[in-house]
């Protein structure tokens, strides 16, 4: 087995990109992502690859989509406000149906908010996250190790639906250091891209990567198709950790780093003799629907704990169907809630 | 081993976040599961920096320290800060050059080193922060405490792993440092 | 029976949707007979933008990629990026290249990216039906400067040769137009040349082409080209305003 390593998660999600073959790295500097684009600085020239400070987040969303539309593994970083000004590219590069790595190490918002650790773009992730009819995936990992591992699983997921993904961290992941084992480089074979732009050496017709389409019904059918291979990925693609939930009563939902919080106060929960579990979202969409449904049928309660005031806990509770109640708990604007304050939730609840 | 959870606090330019790094690198090469996590911000450049340091047998849940069992507080600001938050029985590990300040609680074991005076006298100056990770291995760390995990041998390599090979001079007097904090 | 004149091969035989007198054919073909004589139609790929040239992504018959709105050159940096080898063009508009992305063009050449810019200057939005653009000029009735561009509110034109001739990035900037014969051999000069430099590593090329549009001018054909002269020439003088000659970018 390769060493462990002590690593920040910023750097840890680079490094990681570059084992997973990417190459081209486009980013605009914000707290708390930047040992990122300065990861990159150092690493890119070391291995051939472009690491290119954008003049704005919106130019360095457009490069990814540029490169990407050249068949190359691309991405770019951001923290929050940042990744508003990449609406636009991602938008753009759902409607192209191009593969590329979007990374939002998010902070407090609205606005400028904060610098510190945040999840209030859960919404924006997995909802909203530019114009249009259109998902990308979203991971989100809670350990450095596993911010490592979903890299290179976002890009292979991308490459497989060619659409984009988005590693969905924190100023808290993004901040801190763990042990970390890192993938061998070159373990994968590149992924063929017939549909990229590349010129087309004489031997094809030409390759367009485009997303207007003016005729109505050409469009719908094209987002039909979407639709479709979204179907697919919703049913083979959802991955969530379940943690002592076989014989719970109550179990707290929790991803990233509140899924941390959460497991120190089922921990505790359960060293006082409370039947508590977790259930920790892996991807955020494909939301891990089927294993909550099936959690819903022999737990009492559930519990969302959330850096926002309240944004997963929606997809929580159309997941159960309404069949149980879900109640939420969440510290906003940078607070990280602490295992003492959700375990006085979980206490209140067991005693309702 | 007991879990360690521990709060490294002073000014930027301390070195706090590094005592954090070595502390946290020991975890590592004992085999513990461990997380290191920083303040980070404008504070980081003048202003109150910290970290929190969790070595444990077991998956580290919130890597944020809010109830510490040892506080190694490098100003008088980080004191005030962190000390009411300290576990009962917790050890604390203060400064005294920098800190003129008793500790009122009587629930702690209380170490009062004059760090940054003895750096200096020792032709150590900016190494304070390591005089005070000697004390707190020989005190949490290593040996026969409930939290111990590691060995000074572990130590030393730990060291040498948060300090480049280009600065090869200044891992001997983070050597003498730490030697010279644990025999106080 | 000798063939004189046909059709470059690197346009498609999709029809042209521009109005009639529209000049942005003949720049579409002026493109496509520099990749036909450089024979590098195989190994380039376009960059389409937001306007009346969207669809140039039809046109074209080398790889295409259509960007959002301002950040063709954005786009492009990543392909050059991704494919150094290959040649890398940009067609865009006075909206798209001078107002929202501003940025995006005054950066591409201040890195001195080495791809190729073409610039169609018409001093209107045409595909929006005819609001005022970043180089309308100072007057000019537009349906969103119904009483003339006032500078005092709306402001001045801007000059893109003469802005990114300053810049260290910039290897060649000229502005050209199509209003006769003797001046559209002129154009095919320059594009020719802005391909070349990139093949040269030369880094950033760009032909601003002075263009006509009739139909939100409210004008003939013909008396598009007259306007074209007698107002445009005079704001944005032709000529080449920078040529880095011998210069090769790393």
């Amino acid at each position: 087995m390769a060493e462990k390593v002590l690593m920040k998660g910023n750097e840890a999600l680079a490094e990681a990109a570059i084992r997973a073959g990417c190459h081209h790295f486009f980013g605009y500097p914000i707290t708390p992502q930047t040992e990122l684009a300065a990861y990159m600085a150092k690493r890119m020239p070391q291995v051939g690859g472009t690491y290119l400070q954008a003049e704005s987040e919106l130019a360095a969303v457009n490069m990814v989509l540029g490169a990407a539309s050249a068949g190359v593994r691309a991405m770019t970083s951001s923290s929050s406000p940042g990744v508003s000004l990449k609406g636009e590219g991602i938008s753009y590069m759902a409607g192209s149906d191009l593969p590329a790595l979007i990374i939002n190490v998010q902070r407090g918002g609205p606005g400028l908010g904060g610098i510190q650790p945040s999840q209030a773009d859960y919404w924006q992730a997995t909802k909203a996250g530019g114009h249009g009819d259109f998902q990308v995936l979203v991971f989100a990992p809670s350990t450095v190790q596993e911010m490592v591992d979903l890299v290179s699983d976002a890009f292979d997921t991308a490459d497989k639906y060619r659409m984009p993904a988005m590693i969905l961290a924190d100023g808290m992941l993004g901040q801190m250091m763990e042990p970390v084992v890192l993938p061998e480089v070159g373990e994968k074979r590149p992924v063929e891209k017939p549909w990229a732009a590349n010129g087309h050496q004489d031997r094809r017709f030409h390759n367009v990567i485009n997303s207007l389409y003016l005729t109505p019904e050409k469009l719908e059918d094209l987002v039909l198709a979407r639709y479709e291979r979204y179907k697919v990925i919703e049913a083979t693609e959802q991955r969530a950790e379940e943690y002592l939930t076989e014989d719970a009563e109550l179990v707290v939902v929790a991803y990233g780093a509140s899924a941390r919080v959460a497991r120190s106060a089922v921990n505790k929960a359960r060293e006082q003799g409370k039947k508590v579990g977790l259930i920790r979202p892996i991807t955020l969409w494909p939301f891990p629907k089927d294993t909550l449904k099936a959690a819903a049928a022999h737990v009492r309660k559930m519990l969302t704990v959330e850096m926002s005031m309240g944004q997963m806990v929606d997809d929580v509770r159309l997941a159960v169907e309404c069949a149980i109640p879900v109640e939420f708990f969440g510290r906003t604007g940078g607070i990280i809630p602490t295992p003492a304050e959700v375990l006085g939730q979980i206490d209140r609840m067991l005693t309702e | 081993m007991k879990d360690l959870n521990i709060v490294f606090a002073g000014f930027g330019g301390q070195g706090v976040l590094f005592a954090g790094k070595v502390t946290a690198y020991a975890g590592l090469l004992a085999g513990k599961e461990l997380s290191w996590l920083p303040s980070y911000g404008p504070e980081m450049r003048g202003g109150t920096a910290n970290c929190s340091v969790c070595i444990s047998d077991e998956p580290i849940g919130s890597p944020l320290v809010t109830a510490p069992n040892v506080l190694v507080a490098m100003n008088l600001p980080s004191l005030d800060k962190f000390i009411s938050a300290v576990e009962p029985g917790g050890l604390v590990l203060i400064d005294s050059t920098l800190i003129d300040k008793q500790v009122d609680r009587t629930d702690l074991s209380v170490f009062e080193l004059p760090a940054t005076a003895l750096a200096e006298e020792q032709g150590l100056r900016g190494l304070s922060n390591m005089i005070l990770v000697g004390k707190l291995f020989q005190q949490a760390c290593i040996g026969s405490a409930p939290t111990a995990f590691c060995t000074e041998e572990i130590l030393d390599q730990a060291m040498q792993k948060c300090i480049p090979a280009r600065r090869a001079a200044m891992l001997d007097l983070n050597r003498k440092a730490v030697s010279l904090g644990a025999h106080l | 029976m000798a063939i004189v004149f046909q059709k470059p091969h690197a346009l498609t035989d999709a029809p042209l949707h521009y109005c009639p007198g529209c000049t942005h054919g003949i720049v579409h073909r002026l493109v496509a007979q520099a990749l036909d004589e450089l024979g590098i139609e195989g190994r380039t790929v376009g960059v389409a933008s937001v306007g009346c040239s969207v669809m140039s992504y039809d046109y074209f018959a080398c790889d295409m990629v259509e960007a959002p709105h301002g950040r063709a050159q954005a786009v492009a940096t990543g392909l050059k990026r991704a494919l150094p080898d290959r040649v890398i063009f940009t067609y865009q508009g006075d909206g798209d290249l001078a107002a929202i992305g501003t940025a995006e063009t005054v950066h591409a050449a201040t890195r001195g990216e080495n791809i190729t810019v073409i610039f169609i200057n018409n001093a209107i939005y045409g595909m929006t039906g005819g609001q005022m653009a970043p180089t309308s000029l100072p007057g000019q009735v537009t349906q969103t400067t119904p009483y003339g561009r006032d500078t005092n509110t709306a402001g001045y034109p801007v000059r893109v040769c003469e802005l990114l001739s300053t810049l260290d990035g910039v290897a060649f900037a000229q502005r050209v137009t199509v209003d006769s014969v003797k001046n559209v051999n002129i154009v095919c000069q320059a594009i020719k040349k802005a391909f070349q430099n990139q093949l040269d590593g030369k880094g950033y090329s760009i032909v601003e082409v002075l263009s006509t549009c009739p139909t939100n001018w409210g004008l003939s054909p013909v008396e598009a080209l007259d306007w074209l002269r007698d107002n445009m020439l005079p704001y944005y003088p032709l000529g080449v305003y920078k040529d880095v000659e011998g210069g090769v970018k790393k």
